[in-house]
This record gives C-alpha cells, sequence and structure tokens, in this order.
C-alpha cells in the first residue's frame, strides 16, 4: 500500500498539531506544511509525465467501476436496501393479495362451471325440443314426411262409397301403425280432419275428392297391406259396392301436403302443477 | 490533472455505453471498487507527502483490487461471502478515512 512508508511522516503530524509558521524556503521542500498544497497545485497543470499517464488509466478504471456499479445497483434491486420488517410486511401483503385472487379465480371458475352445466342443460333441452318438434310435427301435418308405406287406390263407378267407408279405412290404416296419411295427395288426416258426405262424393277439410280416391300412408308396408286386405275389411267392403281396391306398397312415399294449424279459440293449457 | 481528466473520462464511458455488469463479476464488482478507491485516496496522500511513486501506485491499486475480489470469492466458497464483505468494507472504509484524514491535514492544515 503506498501509504504505509509514510506511517513516522502521519506520526509527526499527529504529535505536531500545530502547524509551523509559513516559511517561504519550507514551502518547496519535503516536509513542509505546505508541500502538499504546492504539491497538488504543481499538479493541476497538464503535465504528461509516465507517472500522470498510468494513474490517469488507472482513474478511468476506476471511474468506469463505480458509474458501473452505481447504475447495477439502481437498475437491478429497489428492495436492496428495504429494511427487513418492512420485506415481511410486504411479503405478506403481497401473499394476502395472491390468496384473494386466488379465491376470486376459484369462485369465477365455479361461476363458470355452472354457466357452463345450464349452458349444457340448455343446449339438451333444445335438443329435446327440436325433436319433440320433429314428432309432434309429422303427427299435427305441419310438416312434410317420407318413409315407407302403401298407397291405395280405390276406385268406385257407382259412387256408392261415402265417408264412412273413407273413415273406417283411415281407422284400419291408423290401427295399423300409419304413421303419416294423405288422401288425393292433396289433403293430409290429422285429428282435427272432417270427412263430410256431400251430393257427388265426400269433401274432406272442404276439399272435394275427385275418383279415384287415392290413400297415401307411412308406416310397416306390409302391415298396413294387411290392415286394408283383411277379411271384412276396407277391399271387401269397397268390392261389395262394385268398386276395386289396389294396394301398392312402396319404400319411399312422400307426403308433401301440410295442414294448417290454428291458435285454438276456446281450449287453453292447463298449468302444470309446479310447473 | 491528467489523473483528474481520466476520472472524468471513465465516468463518462460508463454513463455512455451503459455496460451491464456479467453475473458472475457482480459480488465483486462492489468490492473491487472501494478497494480501488482505497488505493486511490492512499495514492493522494502518498503525492501530497511527497513520497508518491507511480510504481507503487499501479502495484497497490492491483493487488487492493484482487485480494479484495479474492477474499469475497474465498467468503462466498466457505459460505460467509456477506460476513466477509462486509469486513473488507470496513477495513477498507477505515484506510479511506484514515488516508483522507492525512490529505485533510495536507490541504486545509487542520
Amino acid at each position: 500500500m503506498s501509504s504505509t512508508p509514510d506511517d513516522d511522516h502521519q506520526l509527526r503530524f499527529e504529535l505536531d498539531p500545530e502547524p509551523t509558521p509559513k516559511r517561504p524556503e519550507s514551502a518547496a521542500t519535503r516536509g513542509g506544511p505546505d508541500a502538499g498544497r504546492d504539491r497538488l497545485i504543481a499538479a493541476m497543470k497538464p503535465r504528461a509525465s509516465r507517472a500522470q499517464v498510468v494513474v490517469a488509466v488507472l482513474m478511468v478504471l476506476v471511474g468506469f467501476g463505480l458509474v458501473l456499479q452505481v447504475r447495477t445497483t439502481h437498475s437491478t434491486n429497489d428492495f436492496a436496501g428495504a429494511r427487513r420488517g418492512d420485506l415481511i410486511e410486504l411479503l405478506d401483503s403481497l401473499e394476502a393479495a395472491s390468496q384473494r385472487t386466488q379465491s376470486q379465480i376459484d369462485s369465477l371458475e365455479e361461476t363458470k362451471a355452472s354457466l357452463q352445466s345450464d349452458t349444457d342443460r340448455n343446449q339438451a333441452a333444445l335438443d329435446a325440443a327440436r325433436e319433440q318438434v320433429q314428432v309432434l310435427g309429422i303427427l299435427a301435418g305441419t310438416i312434410p314426411a317420407q318413409g315407407p308405406g302403401v298407397r291405395i287406390t280405390i276406385t268406385d263407378p257407382s259412387k256408392a262409397i261415402g265417408s264412412s267407408t273413407l273413415l273406417n279405412a283411415l281407422e284400419e290404416l291408423r290401427d295399423a301403425g300409419a304413421e303419416a296419411i294423405e288422401l288425393n295427395d292433396s289433403v293430409r288426416v290429422v285429428a282435427q280432419t272432417a270427412l263430410v258426405d256431400v251430393d257427388d262424393g265426400v269433401q274432406v277439410d272442404g276439399i272435394q275428392l275427385q275418383q279415384p280416391y287415392v290413400i297415401e300412408a307411412i308406416g310397416s308396408a306390409h302391415t298396413l297391406h294387411e290392415a286394408v286386405r283383411f277379411p271384412g275389411g276396407l277391399r271387401d267392403e269397397v268390392e261389395t259396392f262394385g268398386g276395386s281396391v289396389r294396394v301398392r306398397e312402396l319404400s319411399d312415399i312422400e307426403i308433401a301436403s301440410l295442414h294448417q294449424v290454428e291458435q285454438p279459440q276456446y281450449a287453453q293449457t292447463v298449468p302444470q302443477p309446479g310447473g | 490533472m491528467i489523473a483528474a481528466i481520466g476520472l472524468v473520462i471513465g465516468i463518462a464511458l460508463g454513463l455512455i455505453f451503459e455496460p451491464s455488469v456479467p453475473v458472475g463479476m457482480q459480488p465483486y464488482l462492489p468490492i473491487a471498487v472501494v478497494a480501488a478507491l482505497d488505493a486511490v485516496f492512499g495514492g493522494l496522500r502518498a503525492f501530497l507527502d511527497g513520497i508518491f511513486d507511480d510504481k507503487v501506485f499501479v502495484i497497490s491499486f492491483v493487488s487492493n483490487v484482487s485480494i479484495a475480489a479474492l477474499i469475497v470469492y474465498l467468503g462466498d466458497q466457505l459460505g460467509v461471502g456477506g460476513q466477509l464483505s462486509t469486513g473488507v468494507i470496513v477495513v477498507l472504509g477505515i484506510r479511506i478515512f484514515s488516508n483522507v484524514a492525512a490529505i485533510r491535514r495536507h490541504v486545509f492544515h487542520a
């Protein structure tokens, strides 16, 4: 260390704290009280000695390191200077905040799950309702239907067939499981369908049926066929009037005519208990 | 004079380039800087005493810095890095104070 060789010099200063009066000739000598200051002032003059350059290089290093360290300290740890108690408090508050956030997350997850199940239930209800609409639509005749079935053609030259014969035929078909029935490709047979005898034939829902009567029914083709030709059935009845019945089993019948449903004017639904 | 300019240049370089300290050097740089400061103040005192020698200054500077870093490294390896750093800082601080006191006597005669 550069300061150590001069311990006796320092000692002399401490033993003699009162500086000796300044003498002009002593300023230049080594031990004089103003010698250091004079040397400092003299060194301020720019002078490129080897010592100055070496010291300058080292000073560059010192300045560089100093700035580097100061910047590092300022930029990296804001909490380096904090007291232990403050840090513990900070940690506690952060932990509490984290717990609060976690519980918020949990409750939101719960809400999400319940909404999810709600959506699922709604979706299931919607699917069931759509299915119901299909079933009821076919039943009520509000949507077209297709499937296997029979086409029954009745020719009645003597015009002896009335509404009761046709109604019996429809009832037999329904009994045999017909799911959708159409008359003459123009009238859908539903629950409200009414058959009325008029002078020259039969009216169905206000529409005059032209001969030959064609009944198209969707269902098990074989069963429907049996329902027509059993003894005492439609075929026998028509043939006693001198007419003829022709039945064709088809694998695909399309029933396109629709029944117009009107809003019930008098009937109202009974409120279901708990619904 | 040139030394003071050197210090200014060093500070300016640090400000301009904004270098980041390598992670491996981070524990040692502060100690090294304090050790360098001790060497600088020792050199200044020796200069005022009229016994400044640039060779001695360079050697003391380098040895101060490297010994300080070595002690901290050793402390890190032994698991007492923090305490040893504090010890080094205390010792260097005392030396800086005594050196500055001597400088003060030279400059202000007080």
